[in-house]
């Protein structure tokens, strides 16, 4: 499988990557030859095999329904661009 | 009766599928230790899994699973014994990482069922397509400042089934009446507190239309995030009708995500959203498969309390409640219980009445919830005992149910303190009958020449000059035996 320009230019745009038009050529060469790289594993034959979800044989852990995290809005806040009476703040975003 | 909306080049039927997201009830996150309150102050509630800080890794919250699970079986669901969280990918200011853990191919509840109470006392089934497990979104507010928006992630990851319905509802009252019952089995399950306003619940509206007799299912808009259950109608209502619109001007309906504006009661495109369906699922690489045993599907089953269409049919077999009583005293367990408490070792029927008739009547008059009723049960209960064993008439009775809402007091001790207990003394009741018959000849004899129904207003003399007192029975009796003979 091979990406055009409109395919990369449509991944950048889902991803908010800001890419110039001048880089969309390489970009599609680039992305095309990892696809191609993968697509040797379709030669593989498949059939009623169950798809792995992890190395070693291990089922989701689960947690008991306590509090116990929470309550430090000082750190969550720390790295913020900005911040306000607790708040996150952010250029308005609404219909 | 079908729903059908009157075109210009026929009639056309809605199809309409719900999606709810409902809040499940926690005490921590679906993926965080952080806690799960409404109304804390902004980020006091976010632990850094929940900001989507770098390198914190989501540990599912057992409760939540367990939840989940009590819901499918509420509805009659498949369990998948392996379900799979996968990421949802997509941009937004309260999203903060950039993907909401979601389920998509493997959900933890397949296919069920949901039961419509119609109004008319009949039912009607719709498929439930899935339920399955995800995080919440941050809230963003928009009013607090002219350019900025601000974010508060308390409730980001907190745990929300989204529950799918089949295309199979027909009009905006099935829509409200599939709200309604599900509300009513998510809080006899105790899983989702069913609070619109506070949006612990809230629905997405899948709406299209087609010719009466036809089968295809046409392009459909999705109506986002509606509060409350009349708007939902509203909504569907208002986009049912610019579909026929549309398709009779020789338009075509695009495929997209709408507003629902209440204050002007119509839908609007989000253009924002216009992207928005390519979400680029992928298996969630930090959570591996969620795998449980029969034997934790069968523990909660064990559990699971007596659900309002079971209690309806009991209401109905066991008190001999028509569907329509029985489904209203369902709808919410605390009504239910209420009744019950009521009926215990009395007659169901004379409780059904009094519960729904004027014990509601007063809810409504006073403002007061049946959690904090202006009546108790026990009460209640007790003005009926008064009534089968003779000290109140219906009438007496009714005017002691006005002073118990008035005054909180106990029936017993309202009837002696005012005096109000039922005269069945016969001596008494004639010495009345005859005071009113002597002071009313002319009526007298019109009753004896075939004018029957006077009796009545005779009957009504005899009651006020005992100031309700008397037993009606014994007046109706005694008045007929001495003027027609």
């Amino acid at each position: 499988m091979s990406l055009d320009k409109a395919t990369v230019r449509n991944i950048a745009n889902l991803a908010r990557i800001e890419v110039r038009d001048e880089e969309l050529d390489h970009l599609a060469g680039e992305l095309s030859n990892i696809l191609h790289f993968v697509e040797q594993l379709a030669e593989v034959d498949t059939d009623g095999i169950q798809p792995m979800t992890a190395v070693a044989a291990l089922t989701l852990p689960m947690r008991a329904d306590a509090v116990t995290d929470g309550g430090y809005p000082d750190q969550v806040l720390a790295n913020a661009p900005e911040a306000e009476e607790g708040f996150f703040t952010v250029p308005k975003v609404v219909e | 009766m079908a729903y059908i909306i009157k075109g210009e080049t026929g009639d056309w039927e809605i199809v309409i599928g719900l999606e709810v997201h409902a809040q499940v009830i926690s005490n921590a996150k679906l993926f965080s230790g952080a806690a799960t309150l409404f109304g804390a102050e902004p980020n006091t509630q976010v632990s850094f899994v929940d900001a989507g800080f770098p390198g914190m890794l989501p540990v599912i919250n057992e409760v939540c699973v367990e939840q989940a699970v009590r819901t499918g079986l509420g509805l009659r669901a498949r369990i998948n014994l392996t379900s799979v969280f996968a990421r949802k990918n997509y941009f937004y200011a309260d999203l903060p990482q950039g993907y909401q853990i979601s389920q998509f191919d493997l959900p933890i509840v397949g296919e069920g069922e949901l039961i419509l109470d119609l109004p008319d006392g009949s039912t009607r089934t719709v498929g439930i397509e899935r339920l399955h497990l995800e995080q919440d979104a941050g809230k963003s507010i928009h009013d607090m400042h002219p350019s900025k928006s601000f974010i508060d992630l308390n409730r980001s990851g907190v745990a929300l089934m989204e529950i799918v319905s089949k295309p199979d509802l027909r009009s905006p009252e099935e829509a409200g009446l599939y709200l309604t019952k599900l509300r009513s089995i998510l809080r006899y399950l105790g899983t989702c507190d069913g609070n619109m306003q506070e949006g612990s619940m809230r629905c997405d509206a899948n709406v299209s239309v087609r010719p009466v007799g036809s089968t295809e299912l046409r392009t459909r808009c999705e109506i986002k995030n509606v509060n409350s259950i009349r708007f939902v109608q509203q909504a569907i209502e208002y986009e049912a009708r610019r579909h026929i619109d549309v398709y009779e001007s020789g338009g075509e309906i695009r495929q997209e995500t709408r507003l629902f504006d209440s204050v002007k009661g119509e839908t609007r495109s989000m253009r924002s959203k216009e992207h928005a369906h390519d979400y680029r699922y992928f298996p969630d690489p930090d959570l591996l498969p969620l795998v449980i045993g029969q034997d934790f599907v069968d523990a909660i089953k064990a559990g699971l309390p007596e659900l309002p269409d079971a209690k309806k049919a009991r209401f109905m077999a066991e008190y001999g409640l028509n569907a329509y009583d029985a489904g209203v005293l369902v709808a919410e367990r605390v009504s239910a219980d209420f009744f019950e408490t009521v009926a215990k070792g009395r007659d169901a029927k004379i409780a059904c009445n009094w519960v729904m008739g004027d014990f509601f009547a007063a809810l409504n008059a006073t403002g007061k919830t049946i959690e904090d009723p202006p009546v108790s049960a026990a009460d209640l209960g007790q003005l009926i005992d008064l009534i089968k064993d003779g000290t109140l008439s219906g009438r007496l009775a009714k005017d002691v149910f006005a002073l118990m809402v008035g005054t909180g007091k106990a029936p017993a001790v309202l009837v002696e303190e005012k005096g109000m207990k039922q005269v069945t003394d016969s001596s008494a009741i004639e010495a009345a009958v005859d005071a009113v018959i002597a002071a009313n000849p002319d009526k007298t004899q019109q009753v004896r020449d075939g004018k029957t129904a006077l009796l009545g207003w005779f009957t009504g003399q005899v009651m006020k000059a005992t100031q309700g007192k008397a037993n009606p029975a014994m007046v109706n009796e005694m008045l007929s035996k001495k003027i027609v003979g």
